[in-house]
This record gives structure tokens, C-alpha cells and sequence, in this order.
């Protein structure tokens, strides 16, 4: 019997998405659909003196035109999490209107929205709003957003702090650890701001129908389910079951598709007043403008040994920008998503960490691929491989000395961190020492100081990440300010032909979920994965879910499936018992069919499901079909780790980096689909590289985008990354079904510091500590001439 | 991503196009693999009211030889100039360089005169045509004319071409000795700084793109080359507006500038 579980099956989706067959948004056109072009803000921060629309409502095809002045203006769309001060004061939390009114806080938000039969008519009419603006100066770096007479973002507070908060051990115990320290490594650096960059634009269509006074809203989006949630609830105060929310395929997300943003609220608006299907998709520049970014922290941290290289303390502070408003998972970001893991795979006795988030006159900051476990990992990764260089030890002994011993979470028990959490089980000795075993890592060195002597800058970098995944147990998170429970919803039809249809709140852009959930529902029902349908991104046919980002889907997403497979499988036995005439207990089930043990008497799968749908000889009591829905509530995080080490090398004139190698052994629980989790890992490790080496998002003093195209902003394209190295070491989730962690983000974790300690390293013998990425040639050329 | 309202004229022949031009004055751009063009359209930061396109003129995409020169037609791809072998035997420098313009989509629509008359400062063609002492071959409502490539260039986006003016040929000397060192923008891969080096036998012509908003003839380094490389320290010897961005100041550029100098007299 054929078995699907841990083989690289293809992935089915790909024959669509190869041909160019793929469904996305922007693909779909409705009957009498107009389009929309947006009114969108060339300053920062600006007053709105007068918006004329006249010649705009007048021009060639032109349906409608709103401002913020109009009954939309009332609207905002809601943050999906709460984070408190730490002296007690509630998150300022600012109304984030669907159209700006009175005032601008970023370049490029909405200011109105033109509505026409064409979208070229759309923007042609959209030129000729005129908007008379009142500029204002702006701030756009979160450490000086808190300084003394900066300017004010929303003026209705007295500083420009969403929040101030704190997470770990006593302040005061752990400075006073740190005095008394044997050594203390310090850095001071940016986690520098990114964009998002998913291929498919965010696009979307509303379609009130007015007979039925329901609304379908088309949108490319992670979570559709959520977006319902916050549009009706939240937004427009529209009920519930008024609203479809349909995403077919969608075209990467990265994160920056999780969120609720306001044209999606805008447009479900629009078509109710115009009772017409009304499209919007942004361009490059609008995605580059309007998409919440992701990182965005300064950085102050230092980290405390003790004479046999042990960490003793770690206190860092940071600013981390939120941006002009607060985006739905935004204050998470830096403090639940990130002061969590803060402890890394370490032993450290005493952290604390400080985070204050300004308000800055930018776009919003919000989630990016790994979500503030990346800047944890950055910082730990860099700053121990810093202080192994000032100890002068090896940065992998360093490591060893440090990691928290093996532990498989139920024979032995979790770990307790420092910062709230309790990692599941992990085995951090076994990732390295495979890592540098894949390297050759005592080699290296000594080609190194071979290469030294010829004056060739080689450098290799290692990268010891954990992150926490399978977001997330509601209780958990509910304490921690979220105002949503994050479980997820699984539901197994099985038809009459035993043919199986499997319905998931969990959401694909790009993970492959068509193919994996098919793979393991098939092995536990012991049926063809042929026969097994993968059914998501539809609010009518999905009871609820809470999306894909987090590394969940698998963690949470197939736990819920898992379970209504069990309900189907613990029904079909009360049937099988029925007509094989022998009690429950006698019966096993294996490979589709259920048999009486010690005889050759059973009755199939299928058999059973039609019995189910045509229940004339059937068990009294047991009402018929087979078709179950269950809820998964996890009940921790998962917590995947891995060793990343890069290799590079550095050109002594340019400053170019080359990175020569990259290796990466990850441990991500038990594996599904290995290509999918070597797919997954190879487009997180480029990501990553892309943030040590290329992309930055750079907005000048007077809050205009430098790096708003690809003329600009510089992704990772292949030539800049060399073959991927990848294994694994398995250590099974001791808390779900599948025993699976999650691989979606560890690539964009685990590679960033590897990468930049690779190019310190190459150039640690000039006396080159630290550069601030992205490692640009120029910024490597910099630090050089300054050491030289 | 969508340009503003413009009327399209295909021209059949440069006096049709001139005329064109002549017509619709201001309002009108060439249209000729439209490259650098549609992208500044679609972001309406070009609004022509008229695109006269010039790319379906006969004549113009040929690559020919005249005596000791080659002539190449100002519609020729950069993929016809990568794929000529006349090019790769008597003028490998251009191959070179046109090797490294864009991707394969970019290189097989964007043409050379579009590209030269476009003249972007971080356009790799000008150092060369500069390097090769070429000739630009124009043609306007007062007839034809020849710019040497050393006057051609006039500033950031400008050049010597009257408004009515169309390039028709880029007219180069063969060159047996010459090579391009470009080092890309990560993000564009344009030149931050590109180096075109003509040598023969003690003397060398250097053409530099990228640095300064004006492509130059490196004439520090051509007096002070002998044969060695230490000329390159002469790289931006006065040049006062060297350019900057975020990926390489002045300093930087300055630096990447004799790098590149050196490593194209070492080639």
C-alpha cells in the first residue's frame, strides 16, 4: 500500500501555477465590475487644506469619487493586538481611517479614491483631484522620534510612544550582573526596515449584491476568515454572515498579507454605494508605499561572561517603529513575537529586555517573515559571536558552552525560559555539530589563515537560531494582548464514495498546503492522496480559521484535521463493527480497511463512508454520514532550531561580498514533504541574505521613500546566492499530533547572522567588529579604510 | 503602472520621423526599444503627448563594415550587437558591454541609439563609445551631421542632438585591444561605475560612465599612462560632480572609480 507521508511528492498546485492558470484576484472579472485609482499623499506628514474633486467627477467614465469627508471618513480599521505600558497606561491606539481627512502621517497614504468603468480612466480622473496640502516636518526613525521636540505623529499624546514595555528578569538585577561580569561584549546597530516584496500585488474586489444584501469580497490575503472578522465587526459594522471573503491562489505574502488593510474595508464600502463590483490592485509603487514593512529596530545590548565564556546577563533596549498607525499584528512584533526568544538556545540566568515603539511618519511596520524572531536572532547570534571574538575563543565552542542541554520534552521535561516561554523539546549540540560537520569547519579555518597570508578575506559565520512557530495557544496569547484566540479549524468530509474532501481555515500563498494535508490525511485514513481534496480560502465553505503566517499551518492547521480524522475513523469503526457483526474492540484498522483481528474478515473505507450516506443496515443510534469539524487549540508555541553557517569572501578593493557558501541544518520536527521544507528553507535563506547583503528601505529626513522601486531597493536575485547546503536533524514536537514544528520562516531566522558574522569574520583580522547592514560593498569598503 | 493618454505614429522612414518630430515639437519622444521610456511613462513621470516610434525604420538595425570602421545601425539590439560575430572579432569591447546591459528581455528589445540618445548617467555604452573615439551619426530637418562620442555628452539626460535629430549609425574605429569593467548597482545593475580602456602599444583612451553625471574621457589617466596601472589614481582627477546615492558616495564612488580604471588597463 502506497504511503505519502516524508516523501518529496510534487506539488499539485504547481501544474496551475506553471501553466499561468492560477486564480489570483486581479484574474477575476465580474459582470459591470469597475475600478478604482487612488488619491495617495506625496508627503509625510502634511495638513489637508482643501480637496477638489469637481473635475474628477466630471472626467470621462467616471462613476464616483470619495474623500475622507464622506461617510467612509468615520471609518478605521482595528489593531489585533493589545500591548500595555509597562507602568500601567493602555496602548495608545490612533484611529487609522480609511481615507486621511484632516492630516497625512506617511507618503502615500489614501486621501481619496476614484471609482470608473476602466482603471485607465481611474487614474487619468485621479490626477485631477486636487489636493492643497500644508507640509509639515516628519520623523522617521524610531530613536528620534522619542527625542525631545521631535515632531509629533498623532498630536493627542504627549510623545510619540505606542507603548514602552518590558520583558525578563529585574532591571536591576541584571545591570548589577553585568557589572560584576567577567566580560561584556556591546553592540549598538539597526535592524533596518524591509519591504515585504511578495510577487502578486494585494488586490481586491467587493461585490455587494443587493438583492440578497450580501457582499463577496475577493482579496488576496493570508487569512480571509480574520479579514471577515475585522471588516464586519470592527469596520464597518456590517453582521457577519453578509460577508463572503473568497481567496483563491495567492501570489506570496511574507506577512504583509496577513493584515486587514483599509482599501479592503474601503472598497466593500464603495460597492454598497455604487452597487456595482468595484477592483482595486496595487502597483509596484503603491506596494512598495502602502504594504506594512517589516524590522525597523535600533538596537542597544549588552551581553555579560563569566571567565569560562558563560553568558551571565543580557540587557538590551530597543526603539522599534510602528510606523503612522498601529497595523493588525504590529505591537506583537517586537515584544511577544520577539522578546520571547530572547533566551535563544542558551542558558542565560538573567535577561531583560526594553522595547519603546514610536509612531513614526511612515508606513506601518507589522509581521515580515519570522516576525521579531529574526531581530532576537540577529542580536544573539551577532553579539556572541562578537564577544567569542574578544574572548578569544571559537565562536562554535562559544556556542557549546552555552546551549541548553538535549531535551525531548516528555520523557525530559521543557525548558523554562527567562521571557515566558517553555520550549517544547530541542537538541541544539546536534544542529551544530552537523552544521560544521557539512562545512568542515576545521578545515576552513585553516584555509583561512592560509588565505590570511595571501591577503584573500575569506570569513565563515555561524548562526545557532530557535524561533517559536505553530502559532499560537489562545490562553497564551489572550494574556499577552492579543484579541484574537489563535487555534484553527479542521473538517473532514467524507463522501459517499469515500472520496475525501478536507476543509481548512488555514490558508496557502506558496506553502503547498494542497499537497502536504492531502499527503497525511491519506496515511491516516490509508486511502490514495489522489482521493484526498484540499479545500481553503473560502469564508461559506471553511467554518472559521485564523490563517497561514507563524509557521502554523502544519503545527496547528493539519493538528485540527488530524483531529476530525480521528472523529471520522472512531465513527467508521461503530459501522465496520456493525456490518462485520464483531464488537469495536475486536476491530483494527490499517491500510483502509477495518479487520476483525486474527481473521480475514473486513470491511473498506469506502465501503463504510457509503454505508454512512446509506444507512439501511446500520447501527442504532449512530446518526448517518461521516463528516466531522474539530477545533485545534495548541497547546505551547513549537520550537524549530537549526545551525546556519555562511561562507564568503570579501573583495579587498570593492568591498563586495561573495558568499561562497551556505549550509543549513535545520530540526523542524518531524517532516511532511521534504522538498516542500527544503523549498521552504532555501526561499527563507535568501530572504535573509537579502537583509544582510541587499535590501533596505530607506525614507530621507523628510520622510520620502529613497528606495521605492527595484531601480532602488535591491532583492537577492539568484546569482547572489550559491547552492544551498540543507539537512536535517529530527526532533519530534512532543505536543501535537504529527509532532511537527513548522519551516516556513526558520530560513529568513537563522541566515541573516550568519551571513554578516561570515563578513566580520573575514575582515576580523583588520580590526573590523561589526558592520551595520546591509553589508553593502560600500559599507564593507568603509569599515575597512576606518580599521586600516 | 499605466501611462498617461498618447498618440502613437509608427514612422517608415527618418524623414518621416524628422518631420514628425518637427511637427509635434516638445510633445513628441522617439519611440525605439523603449527600455528607458515605458518604465518613466508608466510611472507618468514622461507624459509624451505624441510617441513616434522609430523601430520599424529599414536601415537602421544593420551591423556593416566600411573600411576600417563598423557601422552599426541605431535600431540594433543590444542582443544583435552581443550575437554579431563581425562585433566579437573587430569591436569585442562592444560585445562585452552590451553583455552586461539589462537582462535577456532588456537586451532583446533595448537599442544602442536609443540607449545613447537617452543618455542615462549610469549607461554603459557611453564609456565605450568614448574609449573608441566613435561617431554618432545623426540626421535632421538641416540634414545629416557627425558628433564625435566626445561631444555628444552634455549632462545627465542631455546631449549634443537638436530637438528634430535622430540618431541613424554609431560609427566605430575596429578595435583590437579594449575591455569594459563594470561594477553594478545590486538593485538596477546599472553602472555604479563602468570603465571602457582602449589600448595600443604605450597609449590608452579611458571612458568612464557612472561617476559623474557627465560620461568622460578619463584624460588624467590616458597623460599619465606609460603601461602601468598606477595611472588610475588619475581616475577622477577633475571631476567636480561626482555623483551619489545610496549605494556609493563620492568617496565610494571616487575609490570604485580607479578600481575599476585599474582593473580595466590591467585587462
Amino acid at each position: 500500500m502506497e504511503t505519502f507521508i516524508g516523501k518529496p511528492i510534487k506539488r499539485r498546485e504547481d501544474a496551475r501555477f506553471l501553466k499561468g492558470a492560477g486564480k489570483y484576484t486581479d484574474d477575476i472579472k465580474l459582470m459591470g465590475m469597475t475600478h478604482s485609482a487612488f488619491v495617495r499623499s506625496p508627503y509625510a506628514h502634511a495638513k489637508i487644506l482643501s480637496i477638489d474633486t469637481a473635475a474628477a467627477e466630471k472626467a470621462e467614465g467616471v462613476v464616483a469619487v470619495y474623500t475622507g469627508s464622506d461617510a467612509c471618513g468615520t471609518f478605521g480599521v482595528p489593531c489585533g493586538w493589545q500591548v500595555d505600558f509597562k507602568n500601567g497606561e493602555t496602548m495608545r491606539e490612533p484611529l487609522h481611517p480609511l481615507l486621511a481627512k484632516d492630516k497625512i502621517l506617511h507618503v502615500g497614504e489614501a486621501v481619496a479614491i476614484v471609482i470608473a468603468e476602466t482603471l485607465e480612466l481611474a487614474r487619468d480622473a485621479a490626477e485631477l483631484v486636487q489636493v492643497s496640502y500644508e507640509a509639515l516636518p516628519a520623523v522617521t526613525c524610531p530613536k528620534k522620534a522619542m527625542e525631545a521636540g521631535a515632531p509629533k505623529v498623532h498630536d493627542q499624546w504627549e510623545d510619540n510612544a505606542a507603548f514602552d514595555w518590558c520583558i525578563g528578569n529585574d532591571r536591576t538585577e541584571v545591570e548589577a550582573a553585568l557589572e560584576s561580569a567577567h566580560h561584556v561584549t556591546e553592540m549598538t546597530y539597526k535592524n533596518h526596515r524591509l519591504a515585504p516584496n511578495a510577487i502578486e500585488p494585494r488586490s481586491y474586489i467587493s461585490d455587494y449584491d443587493v438583492n440578497a444584501d450580501k457582499w463577496t469580497l475577493y482579496t488576496s490575503t493570508q487569512n480571509p476568515h480574520l479579514i471577515r472578522l475585522l471588516l464586519c465587526a470592527f469596520v464597518l459594522g456590517i453582521p457577519e454572515h453578509k460577508v463572503r471573503v473568497l481567496s483563491y491562489d495567492v501570489g506570496g505574502g511574507f506577512g504583509s498579507k496577513i493584515y486587514h488593510y483599509t482599501e479592503e474595508a474601503l472598497l466593500t464600502w464603495v460597492s454598497k454605494e455604487i452597487g456595482r463590483p468595484v477592483k482595486w490592485t496595487s502597483d509596484r509603487t503603491e506596494a512598495f508605499l502602502t504594504d506594512a514593512h517589516g524590522r525597523d529596530h535600533i538596537v542597544h545590548s549588552k551581553m555579560g561572561f563569566d571567565e569560562d565564556g558563560k553568558i551571565v546577563a543580557h540587557l538590551t533596549d530597543e526603539y522599534c517603529a510602528m510606523g503612522a498607525y498601529l497595523s493588525t499584528f504590529a505591537p506583537a512584533v517586537p515584544t511577544y513575537l520577539h522578546g520571547t526568544l530572547f533566551q535563544g538556545v542558551y542558558t542565560t540566568p538573567l535577561i531583560h529586555l526594553n522595547v519603546v515603539a514610536p509612531f513614526t511618519h511612515t508606513v506601518a511596520v507589522d509581521a515580515y517573515r519570522g516576525a521579531g524572531r529574526p531581530e532576537a536572532t540577529y542580536l544573539l547570534e551577532r553579539i556572541i559571536s562578537k564577544a567569542a571574538k574578544e574572548m578569544d575563543i571559537d565562536p562554535a565552542e562559544l556556542r557549546y558552552k552555552n546551549f541548553i542541554p538535549p531535551f525531548n520534552g516528555t520523557s525530559e521535561p521543557g525548558f523554562q525560559t527567562q521571557v515566558a516561554l517553555q520550549y517544547d523539546s530541542g537538541n541544539y549540540h546536534g544542529v551544530l555539530k552537523r552544521g560544521l560537520e557539512m562545512l568542515g569547519y576545521e578545515d576552513f579555518r585553516k584555509e583561512q589563515a592560509e588565505a590570511r597570508k595571501n591577503g584573500k578575506l575569506i570569513g565563515v559565520g555561524i548562526s545557532t537560531y530557535i524561533e517559536g512557530c505553530g502559532i499560537a495557544p489562545s490562553a497564551v496569547v489572550g494574556s499577552l494582548g492579543a484579541r484574537a484566540g489563535l487555534y484553527e479549524v479542521g473538517h473532514v468530509r467524507v463522501q459517499p464514495t469515500g472520496k475525501v474532501s478536507v476543509f481548512t481555515g488555514a490558508h496557502s500563498h506558496g506553502q503547498g498546503h494542497e499537497t502536504v494535508f492531502a499527503q497525511f490525511v491519506a496515511d491516516k485514513l490509508g486511502i490514495h492522496m489522489d482521493d484526498v481534496d484540499i479545500v481553503h480560502g473560502d469564508t461559506d465553505q471553511v467554518a472559521f480559521g485564523m490563517g497561514t503566517y507563524g509557521s502554523r499551518s502544519l503545527a496547528v492547521g493539519g493538528s485540527a484535521i488530524i483531529k476530525s480524522v480521528e472523529k471520522v475513523l472512531e465513527k467508521g469503526a461503530k459501522i465496520a463493527a456493525h456490518k462485520l457483526e464483531a464488537a469495536e474492540s475486536d476491530l483494527e484498522y490499517a491500510e483502509g480497511k477495518w479487520t476483525v483481528k486474527g481473521t480475514d474478515k473486513s470491511i473498506s473505507f469506502g465501503d463504510v463512508s457509503l454505508t454512512a450516506y446509506v444507512p439501511h443496515d446500520y447501527p442504532e443510534g449512530v446518526e448517518p454520514g461521516l463528516d466531522f469539524s474539530s477545533f485545534y487549540d495548541p497547546t505551547n508555541f513549537t520550537y524549530p532550531f537549526g545551525t546556519h553557517i555562511a561562507v564568503v569572501e570579501v573583495d579587498p578593493d570593492t568591498g563586495k561580498v561573495d558568499l561562497q557558501r551556505f549550509v543549513a541544518c535545520d530540526d523542524v520536527g518531524n517532516v511532511m514533504n521534504p522538498m516542500i521544507v527544503d523549498g521552504q528553507i532555501h526561499g527563507g535563506v535568501v530572504q535573509g541574505v537579502g537583509q544582510a547583503l541587499l535590501e533596505e528601505v530607506i525614507y530621507d529626513g523628510e520622510g520620502q521613500m529613497v528606495t521605492g522601486s527595484y531601480m532602488d531597493y535591491a532583492m537577492p536575485r539568484a546569482d547572489d546566492v550559491p547552492n544551498i547546503e540543507t539537512d536535517r536533524t529530527t526532533t519530534p514536537c512532543p505536543h501535537n499530533p504529527l509532532g511537527v514544528k513548522g519551516a516556513g520562516e526558520a530560513g529568513a531566522i537563522g541566515s541573516t547572522p550568519a551571513v554578516v558574522n561570515a563578513v566580520v569574520d573575514a575582515l576580523s583580522h583588520l580590526g573590523v567588529t561589526d558592520i551595520q547592514m546591509p553589508v553593502t560593498p560600500k559599507r564593507v569598503w568603509k569599515a575597512m579604510q576606518t580599521q586600516a | 503602472m499605466i501611462p498617461a493618454k498618447f498618440d502613437y505614429i509608427k514612422a517608415s522612414s527618418v524623414s518621416e520621423a524628422i518631420g514628425l518630430l518637427e511637427k509635434h515639437g516638445d510633445d513628441a519622444k522617439l519611440l525605439s526599444g523603449g527600455h528607458s521610456l515605458i518604465p518613466a511613462m508608466k510611472l507618468r513621470l514622461s507624459r509624451p503627448e505624441v510617441l513616434i516610434d522609430i523601430g520599424g525604420i529599414s536601415g537602421l538595425n544593420s551591423i556593416s563594415e566600411d573600411g576600417n570602421e563598423i557601422v552599426i545601425g541605431a535600431n540594433c539590439t543590444h542582443a544583435d550587437i552581443v550575437n554579431s560575430d563581425r562585433i566579437n572579432s573587430d569591436l569585442n569591447i562592444l560585445a562585452q558591454t552590451a553583455k552586461h546591459i539589462g537582462d535577456i528581455q532588456v537586451r532583446n528589445r533595448g537599442t544602442i541609439g536609443g540607449s545613447l540618445a537617452h543618455a542615462d548617467p549610469a549607461a554603459d555604452y557611453p564609456a565605450v563609445v568614448l574609449a573608441c573615439d566613435a561617431k554618432i551619426e545623426v540626421e535632421g530637418k538641416g540634414g545629416k551631421r557627425t558628433i564625435p562620442a566626445t561631444e555628444f555628452f552634455l549632462g545627465i539626460f542631455t546631449t549634443a542632438l537638436a530637438e528634430d535629430e535622430i540618431i541613424t549609425a554609431i560609427r566605430f574605429p575596429k578595435v583590437a585591444n579594449g575591455n569594459y569593467q563594470k561594477f553594478f548597482q545590486s538593485a538596477s545593475r546599472f553602472a555604479v561605475v563602468g570603465v571602457a580602456a582602449v589600448k595600443d602599444g604605450d597609449s590608452v583612451k579611458v571612458g568612464v560612465t557612472g561617476v559623474s553625471g557627465t560620461p568622460y574621457r578619463a584624460t588624467a589617466v590616458e597623460n599619465a599612462y606609460s603601461g602601468s596601472s598606477d595611472a588610475a589614481s588619475h581616475a577622477v582627477d577633475g571631476i567636480d560632480d561626482l555623483m551619489s546615492d545610496h549605494f556609493a558616495d563620492e568617496e565610494y564612488r571616487a575609490h570604485l572609480a580607479k578600481v575599476m580604471v585599474k582593473k580595466a588597463l590591467e585587462a
